[in-house]
């Protein structure tokens, strides 16, 4: 089948949408963008290609009779051991690729000491993954690196401490490896995964319930479907070093745009905020962008600015806004200076604020920023849609409410739950109308 | 599946590709520098003055060369030095947010006052502040003249708030030129004031404001022969200079109209640093100076587009022409001060929306672009009603886009290129509505 893939390459998350021919979303991937935007374009389109295939599965099952319910269970349960049969394979890469980094002068007297000592340890990961797969299982983050590497130390130190080895090599070689794991994509068939996954899946139960007829022939019926890459449209921040020839390139401001639209056919003003910009943008009835304005060469109030904070106050990116929507006397910050984040911070926790105040303060001067540059754009027109990372963030969402209400007036305000594919939406439209000949991206 | 990557192929260095006029228009600059360098020797007199209202053929009445800072701050974007000056100002305590031009001047002479050709800029024995608008100029000679230790002459032109000229106004400009202006120029050259010496002078600057109005018109034709921002720099070189009313000015023009008639003729358009311009996909008016400091990495990222400038405010600060205005030998004073009132920078906002407007209807645009300038408050505030007002008597989207004239760390490559690409394609967009509803 024809699928028609958009690429947001975002400075912290690279995002890839998969169209189908009738416009419908049937796969959205995403990674970190790492400093390699052509690994994380791959990566991202590839979990998008995998996206999709759970897609067709439950198109497939639906129509072989399959009830909603069951059918949610079924494919929960397939994606779960699918992520465990991924995470087993790059496990794998990773412990022949620490093992391929163990040579040298410094592993002399060593060598194969600590060769056992990566197999003690990648063993230990393995058998704690089907643990991190279970059902209702809640993993801090889905990429690979971050849940391989902190288990990876814990495990190394004690396996060190326990063969008389220095900790430091085992984590050297982890380190010196983990970049080209990551980069690497995996070797396995896709279609083999699923296989297993499925073969896990039937093994806990036999006769898997989805109303269905005969799972597995529709499952490998369904694998059979080609997904032809028919036409990608690159945009964000790391398009201009991507090989992407020109007529694959869109503004990020456009997919904002046209994303934003047909997610909410109403919308007429945007906002996104992103790791380092904010943009507000005017569309019309259509998605056309009327009118822009964004950020300058300073990332003062974007996304990565929380980013910063969380680090500074040593909690995840994701607790800050539950913090700040405890508070309520928020502290008046001015500056959405990234630099200062952490010296403001510091500054006011020593004058006895408390956190989720001066959260609450930095929150607000981030949207206060915000707002200035909509109305820059033009002003806020009922609908609004607020896009990226930062719309996950329920404090900043708060605030946003506020001041919009305060300036604007009654404005329907929308946040999609996958308002961070917005981008990578509009540039998979963008793909599609580019296939069907209307070169300047508009719709016929 | 099909592959949508190509790996473009790194293209050679070449040369930098320039018009005749251009090559003609530098050794010009560079003769007038040599000049400035030996004035010590030959014993000519100096005068610092500013591009806005330079009273040029006033001046060489008195045997005067004039040497512009804000040029030469310019000179110094270009040739990227202006970096460590305006960093050297800072240090001597001007904040990060004045006039870059001032202080890439300050740090130039706080370096040894070099000038492009290496040798060193003689001290100025008078400043003529012409003042038009700028309330910075007046600052910037405040601090010249604590260096200096010279005179310094103020001629006030009132600000056109109402949009047109009086002859109150005239009248009072034209007295303080007798009154102040000619006198102490008198007195600091030793040179008699001869009023038919400048009526000369005043036609000679006509004839090669003809010729320059008729180059800069040329891009209302498709494709433009010419780029009339980037390549308008150029243009603009001599007559916002030293040469305004000299034979030079005159065979410059004359050469470049020629020039632009034959590529015309030839259907061509604008000469880029990189060949000929491709195919002409967009036209722009664009409003604000350009950055100095990545010229060419700016330029390119229009040229590589199709995005062609087809008209600018920018190259009307040192005189705007095209709408009539002419020196007249006739009236030679109250000439001199009708064209200090009627530069772009003493035009109220109205008027300059009225311009702008004008423009891109006139040039055929496809709408306006701002390139707004950090460093500059008095020519970036009211930058954004600008637009909207533009946009909206045009029907045409606007863009705007920000930088600084001389500070490199106020040039963001990608976040320039992404708005100007994102407008681009705005505009490409616009065009298949407009034309799906036709």
């Amino acid at each position: 089948m024809k699928t028609f893939v958009g690429i947001d390459l975002g400075s912290t998350t690279t995002k890839a949408v998969l169209l189908d021919e009738s416009r419908e979303v049937i796969g959205r991937g995403i990674t970190n963008s790492r400093s390699n935007y052509g690994t994380a374009a791959r990566v991202a389109s590839e979990e998008a290609r995998v996206d999709g295939r759970f897609t067709l599965f439950r198109r497939a099952l639906s129509a072989g009779g399959g009830k909603s319910e069951e059918l949610d269970e079924f494919l929960a349960a397939l994606e779960r051991a699918f992520r465990l049969e991924q995470f087993l394979e790059q496990l794998g890469d990773l412990e022949e690729t620490c093992r391929s980094q163990v040579k040298g002068e410094r592993f002399a007297k060593v060598e194969s000491g600590v060769k056992d000592a990566i197999g003690e340890v990648l063993n230990r990961l393995r058998e704690e993954a089907p643990a991190l797969y279970a059902p209702g299982a809640k993993r801090k983050s889905d990429f690979f690196r971050d849940i391989a590497g902190s288990r990876y130390h814990a495990h190394a130190e004690e396996v060190a401490r326990v063969a008389g080895l220095p900790y430091e090599l085992l984590l050297n070689v982890y380190d010196k490896s983990i970049i080209d794991v990551e980069n690497r994509p995996p070797s396995g068939g896709l279609s083999d995964k699923f296989r297993r996954a499925l073969a896990r899946v039937l093994a806990v139960d036999a006769a898997v319930k989805t109303g269905a007829t005969d799972v597995p022939q529709t499952i490998e019926d369904t694998l059979a479907i080609e997904l032809e890459e028919t036409y990608l449209v690159g945009t964000g921040y790391g398009r201009v070093t991507l090989p992407f020839s020109k007529e694959h390139i869109r503004s990020e401001i456009l997919c904002h745009g046209l994303g934003a639209h047909m997610m909410y056919p109403n919308t007429r003003t945007v906002l996104d905020i992103g790791g380092q910009d904010t943009k507000g943008i005017q569309v019309d009835a259509t998605g056309i962008v009327e009118n822009f304005q964004m950020n300058d060469r300073c990332a003062a109030g974007c996304g990565r600015y929380l980013g910063y904070i969380a680090d500074e106050m040593n909690i995840g990116l994701h607790e800050l806004g539950p913090m700040a929507m405890k508070s309520d006397r928020p502290a008046r910050i001015n500056s959405t200076c990234t630099v200062f984040a952490g010296a403001e911070l510091r500054d006011r926790l020593s004058l006895g604020e408390k956190r989720e105040d001066i959260l609450a303060g930095l929150h607000r001067a981030i949207i206060l920023r915000a707002i200035s540059i909509i109305s820059r754009s033009g002003g806020v027109t009922d609908e609004f849609t607020f896009t990226g990372g930062v719309a996950k963030n329920e404090a900043a969402v708060r605030e946003l409410k506020k001041l919009i209400k305060e300036n604007y007036g009654d404005v329907k305000i929308n946040i999609n739950p996958e308002s961070i594919y917005t981008g990578a939406l509009g540039a998979a439209e963008f793909a599609r109308r580019a296939y069907l000949g209307q070169t300047d991206g508009r719709e016929a | 599946m099909t592959t949508t990557i190509v790996t473009p192929k790194a293209a050679p260095a070449k040369e930098v590709e320039k018009d005749a006029s251009m090559v003609k228009q530098k050794e010009m600059m560079a003769a007038h520098y040599d000049r400035l360098t030996s004035a010590p020797q030959t014993g000519e007199k100096v005068v610092s003055t500013f591009v806005p209202g330079n009273l040029n053929e006033l001046t060489m009445c008195f045997g005067l060369l004039n040497n512009l800072p804000e040029v030469n701050a310019i000179q110094n974007g270009l040739r990227r030095t202006s970096g460590a000056f305006v960093l050297e100002a800072e240090k001597i305590g001007h904040s990060e947010d004045v006039c870059t031009y001032v202080k890439s001047d300050i740090g130039m002479m706080a370096k040894g006052n070099i000038a492009p050709n290496g040798k060193r800029f003689p001290d100025p024995d008078v400043l003529l502040l012409s003042y038009t608008g700028c309330f910075t100029f007046m600052k910037w000679f405040e601090l010249l003249r604590e260096q200096y230790k010279c005179e310094t002459i103020m001629l006030h032109t009132p600000y056109m708030g109402d949009g047109k000229i009086t002859p109150n106004m005239i009248e009072y400009m034209v007295k303080q030129l007798k009154d102040e202006v000619i006198p102490t120029l008198e007195r600091i050259s030793g040179v008699k004031f001869d009023i038919d010496r400048l009526r000369e002078y005043l036609k000679k600057s006509a004839t090669a404001e003809d010729d320059l109005v008729h180059v800069l018109q040329s891009a209302k034709r498709k494709p433009s022969p010419i780029d009339a921002y980037f390549g308008g720099i150029y243009y603009i070189g001599p007559i916002f200079g030293a040469f305004r009313g000299t034979d030079d000015a005159i065979d410059y023009y004359r050469f470049l109209r020629e020039e632009v008639e034959a590529r015309l003729a030839a259907g061509k358009g604008p000469v880029t640093p990189d060949g000929d311009m491709g195919k002409e996909k967009y036209r722009l008016v664009v409003e604000g100076p350009p950055n100095y400091t990545n010229f060419r990495q700016f330029w390119k990222m229009f040229y590589d587009e199709g995005a062609v400038v087809v008209a600018s405010s920018y190259t009307k600060v040192g005189g705007v022409y095209d709408f009539g205005f002419r020196h007249d030998p006739e009236k030679p004073l109250e000439t001199l001060a009708e064209y200090c009132l009627g530069v772009y920078t003493n035009r109220s906002l109205p008027m300059r929306i009225d311009m702008l407007t004008n423009y891109v209807n006139d040039y055929d645009a496809d709408g306006l672009l701002i390139n707004s300038i950090k460093s500059c408050n008095s020519f970036s505030a009211g930058q954004l009603l600008i637009m909207r007002e533009v946009e909206k008597r045009t029907g045409k989207p606007a863009a705007f886009v920000e930088s600084d004239l001389v500070d490199p760390r106020y040039f963001s490559a990608a976040n320039i290129k992404n708005r100007l690409e994102s407008y681009f394609q705005m505009i490409e967009q616009k065009r298949a509505a407009t034309r799906a509803a036709a």
